[in-house]
């Protein structure tokens, strides 16, 4: 039972992490049909970002609870400089091409970011743990959990929720719906596609970048953050169907469990359970949980 | 301009109650045709009436609801397109399914290669005997000098004799025709159908042909086909289906 | 008949398949024969090259019919692993033998797959293909027997039951390389310009007109599928030849993207410039160890990004086709 419950809990905070990177990863692909592999370089630059942040932070001797405010802080740096600066600078030269090809653009905007930012940040390791024990220890049956992993699972519910409201309350994001939808008929309603672009980078970069600082206080943050974090949310995305945000929940939870699930049962598939789910349901669901297939006229 | 059909022999195409539908709209209901070796049949009737929804279920690109069809005595339906073109069921497509990157010979080569039961690994596409072969086709559609331009940057009408072009390198029995001059201007229209019969006419094969328009469909047609709303409502000879007041109250619109 | 090809229409034909093989066959001759005046880093260099550069020809087999796989690795790390389990556990130590046993060790390995497989595009096979290639990742990390995450090592193959001497291997090895890439990728060659390879051409642009004409779609891609897995396994297992060792990484994302790359940067349209391309990312590479350790990545970005903008087509459009390149960019 208890282990029940440890599997659960480990699996349920490890999909709350996963789902705030995926929901950004998705977002961007529904907007952009862009499948960004650098979504983990900015998943790492948040952490840094939040390292530095906290450190600088910690200096001045305030209520440490408010370091959970420059963490959120360092994720919004990051959107507001960094992401315009991709998209502008960068990405817009390539809309239209092939989404294969796309992948590889934002496949050099990964090698490139991992080099930046390991030449700011160097190569040692950076440790900012004091937020981690600022909610000290739960105890559910016999196992004590960290109070903070339940953090993750607030800022998940709520960045879901306000997203979800978001798009589907707000002016801005009916305008986002409509381009996710056909961009061709948005465009020709007179919506200013480039902007909804540029927003929703954003957007998703914000997200990216908060899983990075959430998760700093957790880890050594060190080079090499960015690879890992790709390809399993890329998992998350496929499973749940590229585009749906309710896909990234579903396939955030199904990652997350089968994940603990190998950890605490079978160690030895820790590496490959999560890929393993993945090509299963691609079998059965070759475009993922959560997408509708269209024909096509002849 | 074509054999006439010898009453009393096997239809080569047999098709009985066919239905499909797409949510509420219903595309085919009770279709029954036969045709008999050797026939041109148009197809006609307006848009959404169901014209094409037939080609697509003879050609396996959808699959009916219900019913059957029988290329002579064998049940090809359901199938998929793949099965059926190997059969001897071709078609052309309203707007050409061409390769835009390669050659107007290249898109034939594609079309012998495709055609082949077992492709080769080792011999040349290019080889002379199947060059020899693709380019007697394009001369049987006046394509000869188009055969080294890019298919970019030919003109519509030369794409659409390609397109049919293309799906006579199976050497079909039956030939469906999704509106062959659609896309072609008037002036052009009479000359490209002259093209396409001609070319037509070295073989023996049947050929149904979706028309929008009705001087093109009384000249080449021997029978007439007209679906409303999914239904077959006339099938009879030019003359007769296209003076039918179903036919030009609902398709060609001259009664009102 | 005849006459018909005479006609003032058709114009010179392109430069036919026995002259590219032609031209094939003697740079191969001309890199043999150059290699024992090449220092040694270079001829290592070439061999890295021309192994991986294998990998990323199997891409193309795959990108000639519209798909990339972004797990190529995969097929890299069984060619790889296959050849040396073969030589450290069966005591098969014969180069060309073991080559041959990589590459038909990928082959049957993805052959359960390929029809599986054959079914996705565009994203989806890229990400599948990624999937299978870091569950493979994943197994090797924590398959002890093989070594875990290090690996582990092979002693030197022999030739035709010669023993090669250790400062002989470089010198037998960099031919061995060469010859058995160069026929590879001459076979490539004549498979491309085949009946079968102009189909997969066919699936790239229309898949539906393919099926109407009467061939198979899925039984294109599957074949293709492990046609390049056979191809890539040969490369993995020559790299492990010359290497020595054998890795998880050889199955890991990265190294699969650096075969993306490479393929991308050659394009699909020439084999030669798939190796020009495998051999311009391993200088890049060699240099960037000595001059810029810490930005190599960086430059390989810039470099990808570069190519991406302005030679779409990879730098095979540079010399091949050139009418048709040109042609396509006015059209857009």
């Amino acid at each position: 039972m208890d282990q029940v419950i440890t599997i659960l809990v480990d699996g349920i905070t490890y999909a709350s992490w996963l789902f705030i990177v995926a929901l950004g990863l998705t977002l961007v692909f529904g907007v952009m049909k862009i499948l960004n592999i650098a979504h983990g370089s900015f998943y790492a630059l948040g952490a840094y970002a939040a390292a530095t942040f906290v450190a600088w932070f910690a200096t001045l001797q305030l209520a440490p609870s408010l370091s959970l405010v420059t963490m959120f802080l360092a994720a919004v740096a990051v959107a507001v400089l960094v992401a315009p600066l991709c998209e502008r600078g960068l990405l817009r030269f390539f809309y239209g091409r092939d989404e294969v090809l796309l992948v590889l653009v934002t496949y050099a905007l990964f090698l490139i970011m991992d080099d930046l930012t390991k030449l700011i940040w160097g190569a040692n390791p950076y440790y900012v743990s004091q937020p981690y024990s600022l909610f000290g220890n739960v105890t559910i049956g016999a196992q004590s959990y960290v109070g903070y992993d339940f953090l993750l699972v607030g800022v998940a519910v709520i960045v879901g929720i306000a997203v979800w409201w978001g798009l589907k309350r707000t002016r801005q994001g009916k305008i986002v719906l409509a381009v996710i939808h056909s961009e061709e008929i948005a465009s020709s309603m007179g919506v200013n596609v480039s902007r909804v672009y540029t927003l929703a980078f954003g957007i998703g970069i914000f997200l990216a970048a908060l899983g990075g600082a959430l998760t700093a206080p957790m880890i050594s943050v060190q080079p090499g953050l960015s690879v890992g974090v790709i390809i399993i949310s890329f998992a998350v995305v496929i499973i749940g169907g590229l585009g749906s945000i309710p896909g990234a929940a579903i396939g955030a939870l199904i990652v997350g469990l089968a994940r603990s699930l190998a950890v605490h049962t079978a160690p030895v598939a820790e590496l490959f359970a999560v890929y393993v789910v993945m090509a299963i349901v691609l079998v059965f669901r070759p475009e993922g949980l959560f997408t509708l297939t269209r024909a096509r006229k002849i | 301009m074509s054999a006439t059909p010898s009453q009393g022999s096997i239809p080569v195409l047999r098709a009985t109650g066919l239905e499909k539908r797409f949510g509420a709209v219903v595309a085919a209901t009770e279709v029954c045709l036969e045709v008999i070796a050797g026939e041109r049949v148009s197809l006609i009737g307006s848009n959404g009436a169901g014209k094409t929804t037939f080609v697509n279920m003879i050609t396996g690109y959808i699959k009916p609801d219900a019913g059957s069809i029988l290329l002579d005595d064998r049940d090809i339906t359901g199938l998929e397109p793949r099965t059926i073109n190997r059969m001897g069921v071709a078609r052309s497509f309203q707007i050409p399914q061409l390769y835009a990157e390669l050659s107007v010979l290249d898109n034939m080569l594609v079309a012998t290669a495709c055609q082949d039961r077992h492709p080769s690994f080792w011999r040349q596409a290019r080889s002379a005997d199947a060059v020899e072969r693709a380019l007697a086709l394009l001369a049987r559609f006046n394509l000869l000098e188009h055969a080294e331009q890019r298919v970019a940057g030919v003109p519509g009408g030369i794409r659409k004799l390609l397109d049919i072009a293309m799906a006579l390198t199976v050497q079909p029995r039956l030939l469906l025709l999704d509106e062959p001059t659609s896309g072609v201007s008037v002036e052009e229209k009479f000359p490209m159908m002259d093209i396409v019969m001609h070319a037509l006419e070295q073989e023996v094969m049947t050929v149904l042909f979706v028309e929008h328009d009705m001087d093109i469909v009384e000249r080449y047609a021997d029978r007439v086909v007209a679906f409303y709303s999914g239904r077959i409502i006339a099938n009879d000879t030019p003359q007769i289906a296209l003076a039918a007041p179903d036919v030009r109250r609902y398709v060609t619109g001259t009664l009102h | 008949m005849r006459s018909l090809i005479n006609d003032p229409p058709i114009k010179t034909p392109p430069p036919g398949v026995q002259r590219k093989l032609i031209t094939g066959v003697a740079l191969i001759a001309l890199l043999i024969a150059v290699g024992p005046f090449l220092p040694k880093w270079l001829t290592f260099l070439i061999t890295m090259a021309a192994s991986h550069g294998l990998v990323s020809l199997g891409i193309i087999f795959l990108m000639r019919g519209g798909v990339v796989s972004f797990g190529q690795g995969l097929v890299f790390a069984i060619g790889g692993y296959v050849a040396a389990l073969a030589f450290v556990k069966l005591g098969f130590t014969d180069a060309i033998g073991l080559t041959f046993i990589g590459g038909l060790g990928a082959a049957l390995v993805a052959l359960p797959f390929a029809p599986l497989i054959a079914r996705y595009r565009g994203i989806f096979f890229a990400m599948l293909t990624l999937a299978l290639s870091m569950v493979v990742y994943g197994i090797l990390v924590k398959t002890d027997v093989l070594g875990g995450s290090d690996g582990f090592n092979m002693g030197r193959p022999t030739l035709f039951g010669q023993q090669l001497a250790d400062i002989l291997s470089g010198y037998v090895l960099y031919p061995l390389t060469v010859v058995i890439s160069g026929a590879v990728a001459l076979a490539a060659r004549v498979y491309f310009d085949s009946p079968r390879g102009l189909i997969s051409l066919a699936v790239r642009d229309n898949e539906l007109r393919v099926e109407y004409l009467g061939a198979s779609v899925r039984q294109t891609m599957a074949i293709n599928f492990v046609l390049a897995a056979f191809v890539g396994g040969i490369g993995g297992a020559l790299t492990v030849l010359s290497l020595g060792h054998v890795n998880p990484d050889f199955s890991y994302w990265t190294t699969s993207g650096e075969f993306v790359f490479v393929a991308i940067l050659g394009g699909y349209h020439s084999v030669l410039a798939v190796f020009v391309a495998s051999t311009v990312l391993e200088i890049v590479r060699s240099f960037s160890g000595l001059y810029f350790p810490d930005t190599w990545q960086l430059v390989l970005g810039v470099f990808l990004l570069t190519v991406i903008r302005f030679l779409p087509h990879g730098i095979g459009s540079l010399w091949s086709n050139r009418e048709l390149f040109k042609r396509k960019g006015g059209e857009k």
